[in-house]
């Protein structure tokens, strides 16, 4: 097990190395300096020209914004059409129907907002056609629209007295040809190379050594596996996600998966940190991000390797940990491993069914969804962070008797205003979903109808339904997968946090860059609150932390802290 | 001043602001303040659930409920308190500065040249009046005519007399002081009830106290936490009523008053007032609250050498004569170039004529045309009608024009006028006729201590910057011998104005301190402009503050309240907020204890009883703001210690503390509670 873990030590060390360079190429692709991938060049203008669009010229916040927007209505509209008529089109060898509408709305939401979210199982509710032009495609440009509203927030951080963030249409597209197809190809091809499946074959029936007949479902799995977690998406090809073994089939696979759901939030910060020439400033909150992720993990690993003391006391070896809802082949320490990275990165995948997971892990699970900047996903994680740092820095600058400014631009009543809206936001949403679903099963309950979308009664299903919302605003798309959650109500809840948690946040944030941006900054001088310093850093974390626990603790304790204590007595 | 006090809580004002404290409660006054507003609120629900169980059963005792509603209430009161006693400090303040100036009989010259006695009420802006020895003056206004010696210890505090005149910087007059010789013309200048003083006790009292922008987005920042409290608590009720744990309304207010940041909600205000108060208490009158709080940020100063940096004014010290020139000549030259000069340079120069033992005349002959200083000159001097023509000015402008007259100009001058410079001395040439005739050596007294306060601005970061009119050689002597970090030489009014505007393209705020009609310009366009109560009224007007001490280095202090101001509200908001972690752990477990008895091992305080637990809580909740009044009215200290070292002490002392204290403070109330219960 130490061997296991001086590795997983290695291997994040690797991939933040690999990060600081994708991190610098990324620097110089968006600021439009020469970049070793500029042969594309030619590919891009061909884009440009068929949509019509000049790459150069600049946009205001608004204007950035609202060409977001449209492109986003835009390929709603053409997905929800897709899912809802799927059975009628070509590519369909297995013959799945079409969606129910309010699945296919939660569907197209799901994977417009890159929170990935599936009420269904690729298997039987999607076909080759949807899973290729519905949701690979929305995949792309989810992180895409991520990475683009990402970098216009650290352009409103780095120019001076200007109006223009940069042209949305152009950071899009360099966002899919410079960075996301580039990494995809090269991953996809690896993952076939370990066994991940690539065809648009039918369906294969065999009969095992058992005798009896199985139905085993492929596809064209590689194309789809790269971007889900380059991108922080998560939506996996089949139902089981990457505990299914056409999508990871083994260690080997295991291994690119945590290096491609890491690389790029990480890479993001270092490519800020190039930007706007705050380095130390980028390996500080890197730093941040890692303590947070180790501590986020830590207490999952340990409660997973200790097993279940309900097993123990009656006699069952829990040598191997709880080993319930885990897969053999990657066993307790790499699946909750996994499991911690992919709460703190909103990608969301799993190796292991975290409804199965010990009372206490819930906590980690919960508070890095709700935090979600301990990396978070790519672009968007940072601009959860920046919210955090405004706040951080405001109260910090006010110790030291400065009126507060991050990186030299003053922070106004505006931006205060900004920052706390999407602040609030996260509890509002969250709390305020579970809350109307808990009173309305309350009530309904009470008058002897218990409705059909709420299992049973007890603190580990109270659990279950704030993790659905948390995880559904955060973008994180995981669930406790307890829940029978494909109808009406689960679709249309989970679609209005997914919506909230996409949009408030980029919108919000869009805006703080627009005031920044039209900000002449302040010279550094003895007087600044040093934002790359150690006390400010460590700051910073507590802000993060106690900030999102003030707000989850009495959930936590109604949740996985009784359940854990009711456990135990 | 007699009626100043250091004491924070005086009886009188006590009396005050406890009257004050329930009339605040009315809620349209408690709507301006969020937190506090949704604290009323939930007093008035805890009022209702009194009476409610009182008739009914199923939500507590009714003493429990009452007891609830009682501290709650006291919590309101506190709140209203702290700002109630901070208004009454500064008012009190103010009006023992107004107190001085009131229903002074006035000596009014008519148009027509008579003097009517009017009360000093009635005076008008552009109305004269005369004041004699022994008169008090009036009302505010500017000399136009005459010179006296005053007694400004009414306002300033300072006993020894100063002298104020017509034309020149020093011109102006403040009502309630005292002439003690001589006899001046006064135009007013104000109308009544419009003077800086009566603005700034306006900005203390509530009506029309503006919220800095600072303080606008703190209330905010403590408003978007209330929210978050507020829905933290609502959905709690369904979260419980499902966990089969119903909890009381008075649990539930109670919770959400320890959870939202009622400590620095309630001092809010209290901190805003007490900051333009401890500036009065400095003497300085602020025109607004924004202008105490930009004085913390301010990056860069604009000091004056002549009274800040150095002692007084720059004094002759030697005549130096040109090679085969007679001292009495040079003298008497020098005395009658100086004569008309109103400058102290000049003034100087007359005293050190009279010490010598030459007999110079000291009355200029009759018909002459005195030349005036003009920075394009650089020079003045005297034209008699006997053809005299005498200059006495910069180096190089009387070589410029002896040179030009055909004349040799001695290198022994030259080399003495260097001589003179390198020491940081400043020399005057004297030419008559266009021959010069000798130096006068001009020297600077740099005050003593002055070194170590630029040393504390710099660790504070902030740049001074020394404004002289002396060639660059001299200013560079001074500025290192001070310690100044930049310097401008012969600064032209332009030249100041110029540099505020170049730091200021850079993001830079700047301050400034100046007394002169010239410097208004500046004093406007600088973010924090401190105009000398002494100085004209078109300096006072242009500047945001005004320091009746006349004191140059008090920017210093103005710097340093500001940042008081920012860091006691930074500090009270970190431990408002630090509190609740242990706030979370007194009343969540007491909240479900009963029906989930394993939650029993989060009660890490032991507190006696859930009843206990949450009353504890509210009660240290309450005290808390009392207990930091003092902190509020004083400030938290400042130490230029660097930022990140004052960033680390104030997270340990604030954040830190913030998290322990109410673990002990809870711990102790439920001690003394559980005797009771």
């Amino acid at each position: 097990m130490y061997l296991q873990i001086v590795l997983l030590i290695l291997l994040i060390t690797a991939i933040l190395a690999v990060a600081v360079i994708v991190g610098k190429y990324m620097a110089a692709v968006y600021k439009h300096e020469r970049s070793p991938l500029d042969f594309l060049k030619q590919v891009e203008h061909f884009i440009f020209r068929v949509g019509g669009i000049d790459p150069q010229q600049e946009m205001t916040w608004k204007q950035y914004a609202v060409s977001l927007l449209v492109i986003n209505g835009i390929w709603w509209i053409l997905s929800f059409a897709l899912l809802l008529l799927q059975g009628s089109l070509p590519l369909n060898p297995a013959g799945n129907p079409s969606m129910e509408w309010s699945l296919a709305l939660n569907s197209s939401i799901s994977f417009l907002t890159s929170t990935n979210l599936q009420h269904y199982s690729g298997e039987s509710g999607a076909t080759y056609l949807t899973q290729i032009a519905v949701f690979t495609f929305l995949q792309f440009v989810s992180a895409a629209t991520s990475l683009a509203a990402g970098v216009a927030i650290v352009r409103g951080l780095a120019r001076k007295a200007s109006n223009s963030l940069g042209n949305f249409y152009s950071d899009l597209v360099l966002s899919v040809t410079r960075v996301l197809l580039p990494l995809c190809l090269l991953a996809g091809i690896l993952l076939m190379f370990c066994g991940v499946p690539m065809n648009f074959n039918k369906p294969q029936s065999i009969t095992t050594l058992q005798g009896d007949k199985v139905t085993v479902a492929t596809g064209p799995v590689a194309a789809m596996l790269p971007i889900k977690e380059f991108g922080s998406n998560g939506g996996g090809f089949f139902g089981a996600n990457d505990a299914h073994p056409f999508e990871n089939p083994n260690v080997a696979s295991f291994i690119i998966h945590v290096f491609m759901v890491l690389l790029l939030p990480a890479a993001f910060i270092f490519f800020l940190g190039y930007y706007i020439n705050q380095k130390k400033f980028s390996r500080m909150i890197i730093l941040i991000m890692c303590v947070g992720v180790v501590l986020l993990t830590i207490p999952i690993i340990s409660q997973e390797i200790a097993g279940n003391p309900l097993q123990s006391k009656m006699g069952i070896s829990v040598l191997s940990g709880n080993t319930e809802g885990k897969e053999v082949r990657f066993g307790s320490l790499l699946s909750s491993f996994y499991a911690g990275i992919n709460v703190a990165i909103p990608a969301g995948t799993l190796v292991s069914m975290h409804d199965s997971y010990m009372p206490l892990s819930g906590i980690s699970m919960l508070l890095g969804m709700q935090i979600d900047a301990f990396f978070g996903g790519v672009g968007t994680g940072w601009i959860n962070m920046l919210v955090f740092v405004i706040i951080a820095i405001f109260m910090g600058s006010l110790m030291i008797g400065r009126t507060p400014e991050v990186f030299g631009k003053k922070i106004t009543m505006r931006q205060i205003q900004l920052a706390m809206g999407i602040y609030i936001a996260q509890p509002l949403i969250c709390l305020g979903l579970t809350g109307i679903t808990i009173f309305a099963y309350n009530n309904l309950n009470a008058a002897g109808a218990a409705p059909a979308w709420f299992s049973n009664n007890s603190s580990h299903n109270f659990t279950t339904v704030l993790y659905e919302f948390t995880s559904s605003f955060a973008g994180n798309g995981s669930g406790f997968e307890g829940l029978a959650d494909n109808n009406v109500f689960w679709n249309l809840t989970t679609a209005v946090a997914m919506m909230a948690g996409r949009f408030i946040p980029v919108l919000g944030a869009l805006a703080i860059a627009g005031i920044m941006l039209r900000q002449r900054p302040t010279p550094y001088s003895a007087g600044t609150l040093q934002t790359d310093s150690a006390s400010f850093g460590v700051m910073l974390f507590f802000v993060m932390v106690v900030l999102q626990v003030l707000s989850l603790f009495p959930a936590l304790v109604l949740g996985p802290i009784n359940e854990y204590l009711t456990q135990l007595s | 001043m007699t009626t100043r006090s250091n004491k924070l809580f005086e009886p009188a004002l006590v009396q005050t602001a406890l009257k004050e404290s329930f009339i605040k409660l009315n809620p349209k006054v408690m709507m301006r303040n969020p937190v506090m507003f949704t604290v009323e609120v939930g007093t008035a629900i805890m009022l209702y659930m009194s009476i409610y169980s009182f008739l009914h059963t199923g939500q507590g005792s009714f003493s429990y409920n009452l007891i609830i509603f009682i501290v709650l209430l006291l919590t309101l009161l506190f709140a209203n308190f702290a700002e109630a006693i901070a208004e009454a400090r500064g008012k009190a303040q103010a009006d023992s500065l107004r107190k001085t100036r009131e229903e002074t009989p006035a000596n009014v010259l008519m148009p027509d040249g008579s003097i009517v006695s009017k009360s000093s009420n009635e005076l008008r802006k552009g109305d004269y009046f005369v004041c004699e020895a022994g008169d008090t003056i009036p009302t505010d206004g500017e000399i136009t005519e005459g010179l006296a010696t005053i007694d400004e210890s009414a306002i300033t505090g300072e006993s020894a007399p100063v002298i104020r005149e017509a034309g020149g910087d020093k011109s102006s007059v403040t009502g309630g002081t005292k002439v003690l010789s001589d006899k001046i013309k006064v135009v007013v200048t104000t109308e009544p009830g419009e003077s800086f003083l009566d603005k700034m006790i306006a900005l203390v009292e509530g009506a029309s106290r503006q919220k800095t922008p600072n303080e606008i987005a703190l209330t905010i920042l403590l408003a978007s936490f209330t929210l978050i409290f507020i829905i933290v608590c609502v959905t709690l009720k369904p979260f419980a009523d499902y966990a089969n744990t119903p909890i009381t309304i008075a649990a539930l207010i109670s919770l959400f008053v320890c959870l939202i940041p009622t400590t620095i909600g309630g001092l809010l205000s209290a901190i805003g007032i007490a900051g333009m108060d401890r500036a009065l208490r400095a003497n300085v009158i602020t025109k607004s609250g924004k202008a105490v709080e930009t004085a913390g940020d301010i990056d860069v100063l604009l000091l004056d050498k002549t009274g800040t940096i150095t002692i007084g004014n720059r004094k002759a010290t030697q005549f130096w004569p040109a090679p085969g020139v007679l001292p009495e000549d040079l003298v008497k030259a020098a005395v009658l170039s100086s004569l008309a000069d109103e400058t102290p340079e000049g003034k100087s120069i007359i005293e050190l004529a009279q010490q010598s033992n030459m007999r110079i005349p000291m009355t200029a002959p009759e018909g002459a045309e005195f030349i005036k200083f003009t920075a394009e000159t650089r020079s003045s001097g005297i034209n008699t009608t006997d053809g005299l023509r005498i200059r006495k000015g910069a180096f190089d402008s009387i070589r410029n024009m002896s040179v030009a007259a055909g004349n040799k100009f001695s290198p022994d001058v030259e080399e003495r006028v260097k001589a003179i410079a390198s020491n940081g001395g400043t020399p005057l040439v004297v030419a008559q006729n266009e021959v010069v005739l000798g130096t006068i050596e001009l020297q600077d007294i740099i005050k003593p201590g002055i070194a170590e306060r630029f040393e504390r601005l710099r660790k504070m970061g902030i740049k001074t910057v020394m404004v002289t009119g002396d060639n660059p050689l001299t200013a560079k002597f001074i500025a290192e011998k001070a310690g100044v970090d930049d310097f401008i030489a012969e600064a032209k009014p332009e030249d100041k104005m110029n540099y505020i505007k170049a730091e200021q393209q850079a993001g830079r705020l700047v301050a400034m301190m100046g007394d002169g009609t010239n410097d208004a310009p500046a004093l406007a366009q600088a973010d924090v402009g401190v105009a000398m109560n002494s100085g004209t009224q078109a300096a006072k007007e242009a500047g945001n503050m005004v320091d009746l001490d006349n004191d140059p280095t008090k920017l210093i202090e103005i710097v340093e309240i500001g940042k008081q101001l920012l860091i006691t509200r930074g500090t009270l908001t970190t431990f408002s907020i630090a509190n609740d972690v242990a706030k979370y752990f007194a009343i969540v477990p007491a909240l479900f204890i009963a029906s989930i008895p394993a939650l029993q091992s989060i009660n890490i305080m032991h507190l006696h009883s859930p009843e206990s637990a949450i009353l504890s809580a509210v009660i240290f909740n309450a005290i808390i703001i009392p207990m930091l009044i003092p902190l509020a009215l004083k400030g938290v200290e400042y130490k230029p210690i660097g930022a990140s070292a004052l960033l680390r002490r104030n997270l340990l002392i604030y954040g830190l503390g913030g998290v322990i204290a109410p673990f002990i403070g809870i711990k102790l109330i439920d001690l003394l509670i559980s005797l009771f219960f």
